[in-house]
């Protein structure tokens, strides 16, 4: 077997690693932003599940505690960001933004007091975290050429939490265009005036989208800390929500395009450490940190109107004022 | 009159929003089966009436009996339940969403749509062939026409089981053909046993085809007529309170020499869309040519180009001598200064900045002017006091310069726009929806003024989406459909029926022709 191939199907298993959280936030930022609500907070929402949810694994000694926890934090922050952006009718970038900031340092402050050390949680043991799973038959395909392979490397051994993350893609694309709350929330995104109308409540809706995406979104961060990785540690999403953000701008609020967005982002995070140091004849190293910007390259450049075009929802960051 | 013949009745209905005093003990009763009209100015409260009784506002205090029952409503919800169906000023449709799907909303029945779309086709087709409200029901609602879309707010309504059913100022977006299309919906409707309530602002309206009628002034019910005992001068006075001139006298008017040419105009909106093509004419001074035409034909992006906000992509204007091309274009700044003045159609967003004080607005665009200007400050004294004079001038309410432009009526705004741009002592006026959104009183007032610059002799290119507004002030007309003129007439010869024709491009060729040579 030659080594490109393996290289390949290990980069490929290494993007999917790296896709789930985005995944989980890109579909959050999918329901808040469906519903007309702009969700820069993702990425403090992700930060702040994967902490409790360490913290809560090493407290409580397994996972699905830490699950609940991380999945419960990020909800509480959802619904502070629901409290001021549509009870309130707040600026929805600011409470974002504020909601960042307070993961940061929150993250901060409590790990200093519950483990007297600042941003870093104990290491989990193993029964405290979410271990690869081997599917089925992995013996068997072994014996099959090139499928066995990817069968082994990329299908299978991978935790829970990865293959739950591909199941709710498609979950999603059924909720938002089969269901009637998805036509209610496609509606309250582009005219919620419409919406409140036609009798349904506009903020009951908004409230129910953001809560879904907190609930995803703290699953995302869960999947950090208790799943990739064993630990939580300072400021480890390193900018997933922002990247989740701009997937969900460059997948169109389309749950697949979405999905295919995250997964070609997490293609270049992959790439760009196995590229590192490495000559590629006539045009010589590229740098790493011109890959790691590569998302928000072509995000600006699909904003800018150069790929397509990325219309929001309509009504996407406008407080619903009731007046005629 | 029978009391089970009652569709709908408010006692002492009273709504405040702050200060304002919306609805101030209002009744009315509306029969079944009957078309009733509701009139008052802009701001006499009719549409909050509505939207209480919709359900989108909660009255103060006051009872609401619908059939008879007594009726409290916390949202629209209950409002649809009780057969209440309303079509709002500005549609309440998802645009990117299907006739079905907005039909559907709301109302769908079971917690997945695909069922509750297909029995709400089945349903649908059968309302549409009973009513004459035929509608393709898998297009998006953005690629329908604007009658089309209000047909499907229509739908929408007796979908949802209306028995009564409210239009807010429904013709203010259509055609004079679209608005007959209309009332014999409305007749269908009536057939059916359907009630109407039809709140307008048009006398004509109410004369042609409602059964009774009700008027609104200053959130008070001031009468209620049966439409067959009253006229049109008796309702217009019941409106604003005292004897009104609908019909402005003007003079013949002395035409000069052409102020404005333009050649083949093509223009482009902001989104790059050819909006105005091969567009021709010319403005003299001392007259006013009107342009009329439906809302979204390409007018708003003429006025923006003659205006320098846009840039022409072909074709020519010359304006006192200087040509403009896509080449040559000259900003708004420029063209002020060559003694252009501009009333943007839409004040709230191009004509003023509400969160700045009146004299603040009163100065926007001049604030360059070196008697006001010197250098870093501005003489804040001569600011005030020049908007002192305008306000005095224009009739501006309150007379306060330092109050916020936001905290003024609708027609105050304008009045002091126009008083901004007229007292500058501009040649060449480009006005743009003068009157929308102003009372009676302000439109006799603002009319007068346009009338008075022209016989100043200033050139004035009048934009309107009211036709009669065209009619009773222009010299000249010419019509727009789809970005290009489709017709060309003198005022005094205008009538309605053809404007409305060339507003539909529905005119037979030779009248074409012949409308043009005029």
């Amino acid at each position: 077997m030659s080594d490109i191939f393996i290289n390949t199907v290990l980069t490929l298993d290494a993007s999917v690693r790296v896709c789930i959280p985005l995944i989980f936030a890109s579909m959050a930022g999918l329901f808040a932003e469906r519903s007309g609500v702009v969700d820069i907070g993702l990425e403090g929402k992700l930060l702040m599940s994967a902490f409790i949810a360490a913290s809560a694994a090493v407290v409580f000694g397994s996972p699905w505690i830490g699950l609940l926890a991380g999945i419960f934090a990020s909800s509480v922050l959802a619904m502070v960001h629901g409290f001021a952006s549509i009870t309130y009718k707040g600026n929805q970038i600011v409470s974002g933004v504020a909601i960042n900031i307070l993961a940061a340092g929150l993250t901060m402050i409590l790990s200093l007091a519950w483990f007297r050390k600042a941003g870093i949680t104990p290491t989990l043991k193993n029964d405290q975290r979410f271990l690869s799973i081997d599917l089925p038959g992995i013996e068997l395909m072994d014996h099959v050429p090139i499928l066995g392979v990817i069968y082994r490397e990329l299908i299978s051994g991978h935790n829970i939490l990865v293959y739950l993350a591909f199941a709710i893609v498609p979950m999603v694309w059924w909720v938002v265009f089969k269901t009637r709350f998805g036509l209610r929330l496609r509606a309250v995104g582009e005219n919620p005036k419409a919406v409140d109308t036609a009798g349904i409540s506009v903020e009951s809706l908004r409230y129910k989208a953001l809560l879904i995406g907190g609930i995803l979104c703290g699953i995302g961060g869960v999947y950090l800390s208790t799943a990739y990785n064993a630990q939580f540690v300072k400021d480890m999403t390193a900018g997933s929500g922002f990247i989740a953000l701009a997937a969900l701008i460059f997948g169109k609020w389309h749950p697949y395009k979405v999905l295919a967005a995250c997964f070609l982002f997490a293609f270049l995070d992959a790439i760009s450490i196995r590229l590192q140091g490495i000559i590629i004849p006539g045009i010589g190293e590229i740098p790493v940190q011109l890959i790691e910007a590569t998302p928000y390259i072509l995000t600006i450049i699909l904003l800018a109107g150069f790929i397509g075009k990325a219309v929001p929802p309509k009504a996407s960051a406008q407080p619903y004022i009731k007046e005629l | 009159m029978a009391e089970s013949n009652i569709a709908i009745e408010l006692i002492n209905v009273d709504k405040h929003f702050g200060a304002v005093h919306a609805n101030d003990k209002v009744n009315l009763s509306v029969q079944t089966g009957t078309i009733h009209g509701i009139v008052g100015e802009n701001g006499a409260g009719k549409s909050t009436l509505m939207s209480i009784l919709y359900g989108f506002y909660q009255a103060d205090s006051g009872q609401i009996k619908v059939f008879n029952k007594d009726f409290r409503a916390i949202s629209s919800k209950q409002s649809i339940e009780a057969g209440i169906g309303m079509v709002h000023q500005h549609f309440m449709l998802v645009d990117n969403f299907t006739v079905l799907e907005n039909v559907v909303l709301g109302s769908e029945g079971g917690a997945l749509i695909t069922e509750s779309l297909s029995n709400a086709r089945i349903e649908l087709t059968r309302l549409a062939k009973e009513y004459g409200l035929e509608v393709e029901l898998d297009v998006a609602v953005e690629e329908l026409s604007v009658g089309m879309q209000q047909r499907v707010e229509i739908l929408k309504g007796l979908y949802k089981g209306a028995k009564v059913l409210i239009l807010d100022e429904p013709t203010g977006v259509l055609t004079p053909q679209e608005s007959d299309e209309l009332f014999r919906i409305f007749e269908a409707l009536k057939n059916q046993g359907v009630t109407i309530i039809l709140i307008t602002h048009k006398l004509r309206e109410i004369m042609s085809i409602t059964d009774h009628v009700s008027v609104m002034r200053a959130g008070k019910m001031v009468a209620h007529r049966e439409t067959s005992k009253t006229n049109p001068e008796e309702l217009a006075e019941l409106m604003i309170g005292r004897k009104v001139l609908l019909n402005i006298e003007k003079s013949k008017a002395k035409t000069g020499n052409p102020v404005l040419v333009a050649k083949n105009l093509e223009i482009k909106n902001e989104q790059g869309l050819k909006r105005v093509s091969d567009v021709s004419f010319e403005a003299r001074s001392g007259e006013i040519l009107g342009i009329a035409g439906v809302t979204g034909n390409g007018q708003g992006t003429l006025l923006k180009a003659l205006a320098g906000i846009l840039p022409i992509s072909n074709g020519s204007i010359e304006i006192m001598g200087q040509t403009i091309t896509s080449k040559n274009s000259l900003n708004p700044e420029q063209l002020r200064d060559l003694g252009v003045a501009h009333v943007p159609e839409d004040r709230q967003r191009m004509g003023m900045i509400s969160e700045f004080t009146a004299s603040e607005t009163a100065l926007l665009g001049y604030h360059k002017d070196k008697t006001i200007n010197q250098g870093v400050w501005l003489k804040r004294a001569l600011v005030k006091a020049n908007c002192e004079s305008m306000m005095e001038a224009f009739d501006v309410r309150p007379n306060n310069p330092n109050l916020m432009s936001s905290n003024f009526s609708g027609g105050n705004q304008q009045k002091l726009i126009l008083a901004r741009e007229f007292e500058r002592d501009p040649d060449l006026l480009i006005i743009g929806q003068p009157t929308r959104g102003v009372d009676i009183g302000a439109i006799e007032f603002i009319r007068k003024r346009i009338i008075d610059m022209r016989d100043a002799g200033k050139a004035i290119i009048l934009i309107s989406v009211e036709l009669e507004e065209i009619m009773s002030l222009s010299d000249r007309i010419v019509v727009m459909c789809d970005g290009e003129i489709t017709g060309m007439v003198n005022g005094k010869d205008a009538d309605e029926a053809t404007l409305g024709m060339m507003m539909a491009n529905a005119l037979p060729t030779e009248e074409i022709s012949e409308g043009v040579k005029l």
